[in-house]
């Protein structure tokens, strides 16, 4: 008889593990965790942009039936603002938000008040009734303006953040030529279809606090939470259900979490609060916005000698989580694939009197990856070339890999691990058929078609560190359970663990149960951001199902009586290997002999991220008296190192761009002057549809494996969105034969028509 | 505003007395009264269509309904589509064909093209992409949704 073999799912675009009960209508969103006896929650927001905020008179709803209590400010004053989780420079803290707004207002939907009643319909009336005396006051607009007073004490710019290296100003003065550009990013955000929610509930039996609702970082924000409410890592949980996206923006620790669970445990009564979509459009982080004035000095072929930007970052009225995260990301990772001898970055990191922002997927990168090949384009048109051809004069050569890029961002040195960019781009350009793309694009432009190709490169980050834990036990019956801190948005780490182990283990990838996001369940976890789930939780799990396969063959060869290098794990049974005779032992077998004993735990710690890369091409036709844009092509290739399952990448990818292509032509958080949000509903915010994301044709590759972990992974998730602004943007010009024309995303209706009429 | 009238609501073939305020919409007394949570509500405000439920064979979007309007008709919602085990071919061709990342927009998404293609099985491929662009999904980029309710249409068309 042949030896059964053994069956590999690294690689496989095997179905999803999760899909079954979020198909049946089973899933467990924010909204549909409930307990017997709760309140429901309503804030009262504030309706004016910047305000001194005189008072809060609630008699009126506190005489409403089911209205149970009304809490302002002072309820909560002895809780602190909210701190930083990621770079948290000392200058930002005094821009921390307290959880509820004391003297002064700073944002239209800035939490003064909440209500307490039965039931969401009587909290939403009892709301509508609390009077807010508020004296307005001018509010800041304008990131770019000069800086103003934020109160008594503060600027609207509480920092500057400089980022550098090599002799930049001899580089400009002894340059062949300097091309210089204006460049704006709108307002965006991630806007998951489910808005934010959270459950708070205190089990006074057992003394323990919980939270549900949980996502992306709970390790981190029961820790946080429990310093801000004097609770411990042994009676306060949080427990994440379904996540209807993440983006960035969700899970982290926003005002309404922490009132939430302040709130179940003062009353001792089950607290839910669900956001209505008005408020998550003004309340939760927007993103973004950014305005960068960008010179290079280049020689007479292109080659760029030095690049200067300085840009002014729009971070709303507070600092939130993220703090700096966005503007460093930006400044970090603007220089991209290419070769620059010199850099200087100058981020004014500015306050005005908009929803606080934080990080939304590419999260800095978007931005920079526009301005930085904005640049290229423009360096292309001053010298004369193909854009093609400037990117290939720049480009990082394979050889230059691992390039130290002499920045540092999130705590760890920027070290390209692995990459042939150029390589990745004659892939993208052959899949696009560049040349025909070219005499196609020629010839319809004879016949008076506005039509045009662009092409954007980039370096992405993901993995980052410092560590993660997973412990694997394969439980009685045999199935196996693998616990992490790493947290789901939606994005499939389930399945893409499950392969992980099961591969290394030797079982049936369906016959692993992945469980994160529950505090109660392992000590510690770093949840799921920056793209590092795959990579940091993915190794992760490849040593401790290593170390558990290790530990059950020892195991098995007592009872079996072979060397444990006799046996091999397949497909769930314990079988002799060469020909050894002897009957195989199934592991539910040996998980009943030896109950709980089938357990291993590894980590993985890193200190450097992993670097993905890659090329977005696109061809677009532009209709100059609608100023409507049709994206006629549309090709990304990226190099993920390795894939686990290339199905869910592309889905990560597919989706990426649709984000992208918002922010290029559609979405944008406008206000009016007083500080008044303009787009508070899915009809003033532009998501695109299925009419808008176009076909598109995705090229993974796996050129360039991570020598950082040993199946050479890097993340996924941010490739799809990271250069979309830029290539559109590209492609316009070209359709337009207005080198340079587009300065500002999104590329609306407006925007494009008032260009059009210029021509 | 606060009375609450006695209905009978028909979810899924089955009948489910509830006292609803005139103003309670058809999603939340479906959610909270009904306890049927596979409906979600995304906005509130008839856009993003993840509410989206067939009331008489057609598809409705219950934020924008209320309650109250509701008896006497029959609702069916993502909990009535398979069969035991057996997923109906929509739900099976969403999984094949990844057509759903977090599954909040999903059973929106699901209903939605179940009601268009019961009535119309030999829908156009651009008249179902009108259809489709009637919902918003934040995370697949909608081709693997096209291509879920594609091999759906040829499954229920056999």
């Amino acid at each position: 008889m042949a030896e059964p073999k053994p069956k590999t799912f690294i690689g496989r675009s095997v179905p999803r593990l999760e899909d079954r009960p979020l198909l049946t209508g089973q899933g467990r969103f924010a909204a549909d965790v409930n307990f017997p006896g709760q309140w429901t929650m309503r804030v009262v927001r504030s309706p004016i942009a910047h305000g001194r905020l005189r008072n809060v008179d609630a008699s009126a709803a506190l005489a409403m039936d089911g209205v149970h209590a009304v809490w302002t400010f002072a309820d909560i004053a002895h809780i602190p603002p909210i701190p930083f989780r990621l770079t948290g420079l000392k200058a930002l803290e005094p821009y921390q938000q307290r959880v509820m707004a004391s003297d002064f207002v700073r944002y239209v939907g800035e939490p003064v008040a909440v209500v307490f009643a039965d039931n969401a319909y009587v909290a939403e009336d009892a709301a509508d009734v609390i009077e807010l005396d508020i004296e307005p006051l001018p509010p800041v607009m304008n990131a770019t303006d000069a800086p103003g007073p934020f109160d008594a004490v503060q600027s609207t710019e509480p920092d500057v953040l400089r980022k550098g290296y090599g002799d930049v100003d001899a580089a400009f003065e002894a340059a062949h030529a300097v091309v210089a550009l204006e460049l704006s990013v709108g307002r965006h955000s991630g806007v998951p279809l489910e808005t934010r929610g959270a459950i708070g509930f205190y089990n006074e039996a057992l003394n323990r606090l919980e939270m549900h609702g949980a996502a992306k970082v709970p390790h981190w924000n029961r820790d946080t939470m429990g310093r801000m409410l004097g609770r411990t890592r042994d009676n306060f949980h949080l427990f994440e259900g379904h996540v209807g996206g993440g983006f960035g923006i969700r899970g982290e620790i926003y005002p309404e979490d922490v009132i939430v669970c302040a709130a179940a445990l003062h009353f001792k009564k089950p607290i839910k609060w669900i956001e209505d979509r008005r408020e998550h459009l003004i309340s939760a982080n927007h993103s973004r916005q950014q305005t960068h004035r960008i010179r290079a000095a280049i020689d007479a072929d292109g080659r760029i000698l030095a690049i200067d930007d300085e840009f002014f970052h729009d971070n709303g009225a507070y600092m939130r989580t993220h703090a700096a995260t966005v503007p460093d990301l930006a400044a970090a990772m603007l220089p991209g694939p290419y070769r620059v001898p010199a850099y200087r970055a100058t981020a004014h990191i500015r306050l005005t009197n908009k929803t606080p922002c934080g990080t939304y997927r590419a999260p800095g990168r978007y931005e920079s990856t526009f301005v930085r090949e904005r640049l290229l384009d423009a360096i292309a048109a001053k010298v004369g070339v193909d854009k093609a051809e400037i990117r290939k004069r720049n480009l990082l050569p394979k050889s230059a890999m691992p390039y130290a890029l002499g920045l540092e961002t999130l705590g760890t040195h920027i070290v390209y691990d692995s990459g042939d960019y150029g390589l990745l781009l004659d892939k993208a350009l052959d899949r696009a058929g560049w040349p025909q793309l070219q005499k196609d694009i020629a010839r319809r432009r004879t016949n008076g078609e506005q039509v045009g190709a662009g092409v954007a490169m980039f370096v992405e980050k993901s993995g980052l560190g410092p560590f993660d834990d997973v412990r694997i036990e394969v439980k009685s019956g045999g199935t196996i359970e693998l616990v992490t801190g790493a947290a789901s948005v939606g994005q499939g780490i389930e399945t893409a663990m499950a392969q992980i182990c099961a591969e290394t283990l030797g079982v049936d990838y369906t016959t692993v149960n992945v469980i994160h996001g529950q505090t109660d369940r392992i000590s510690r976890g770093l949840g799921a951001f920056a793209s590092r789930v795959t990579v940091m939780t993915g190794e992760a799990t490849k040593r401790a199902s290593t170390k558990l396969r290790q530990h059950i063959l020892k195991l098995a060869a007592e009872l079996m009586q072979a060397e444990p290098t006799q046996l091999d794990i397949v497909d769930g049974d314990i079988v002799r290997t060469g020909g050894t005779p002897g009957p195989s032992m199934k592991l539910a077998d040996l998980a009943a002999a030896r109950p709980g004993e089938l357990i291993a735990e590894d980590t993985f710690e890193s200190t450097h991220m992993v670097y993905p890369y890659g090329v977005h091409v696109a061809a677009v036709r532009v209709d100059a008296e609608t100023g409507g844009v049709a994206i006629e092509k549309y090709v990304m290739a990226y190099d993920v190192g390795k894939a686990v399952n290339p199905m869910l990448v592309e889905g990560q990818i597919a989706g990426g761009l649709a984000q992208g292509i918002g922010g290029a032509l559609f979405e944008e958080f406008l206000y009016d002057e007083n500080g008044e949000p303009l787009s508070v509903t899915f009809a003033d915010y532009l998501m695109p549809t299925a009419h808008e994301v176009p076909e598109s044709s995705i090229l993974i590759t796996e050129d360039a494996p991570s020598p950082l972990n040993s199946l050479g992974l890097k993340g996924a998730g941010e490739g799809g969105t990271n250069p979309v602004g830029a290539v559109i943007a590209s492609a316009i010009d070209d359709a337009l034969q207005m080198p340079g024309a587009i300065v500002t995303l999104p590329v609306t209706p407006q925007r494009l028509r008032a260009i059009c009429k210029k021509k | 505003m606060t009375d609450k009238t006695a209905i009978t609501l028909t979810i899924n073939g089955k009948d489910h007395k509830v006292s609803v305020e005139p103003r309670r919409t058809l999603a939340d007394a479906i959610r909270e009264d009904c306890g049927q949570t596979g409906t979600h509500i995304g906005c509130e405000h008839g856009v993003c269509g993840a509410c989206t439920v067939i009331v008489d064979d057609a598809p409705v979007r219950s934020c924008l309904m209320f309650a109250v309007q509701a008896e006497g008709k029959k609702i069916r919602t993502v909990e009535g589509l398979a069969d035991g085990d057996k997923l109906h071919p929509m739900q099976q061709a969403f999984m094949d064909n990844h057509g759903l990342q977090c599954g909040f927009c999903t059973p929106g998404f699901l209903m939605l093209a179940v009601g268009v293609l019961e009535r119309e099985p030999d829908i156009s491929d651009e008249a179902l992409i009108d259809v489709l662009s009637s919902n918003l999904c934040r995370c697949t980029g909608y081709q693997n949704i096209i291509k879920s309710v594609r091999a759906a249409a040829a499954e229920m068309r056999k």
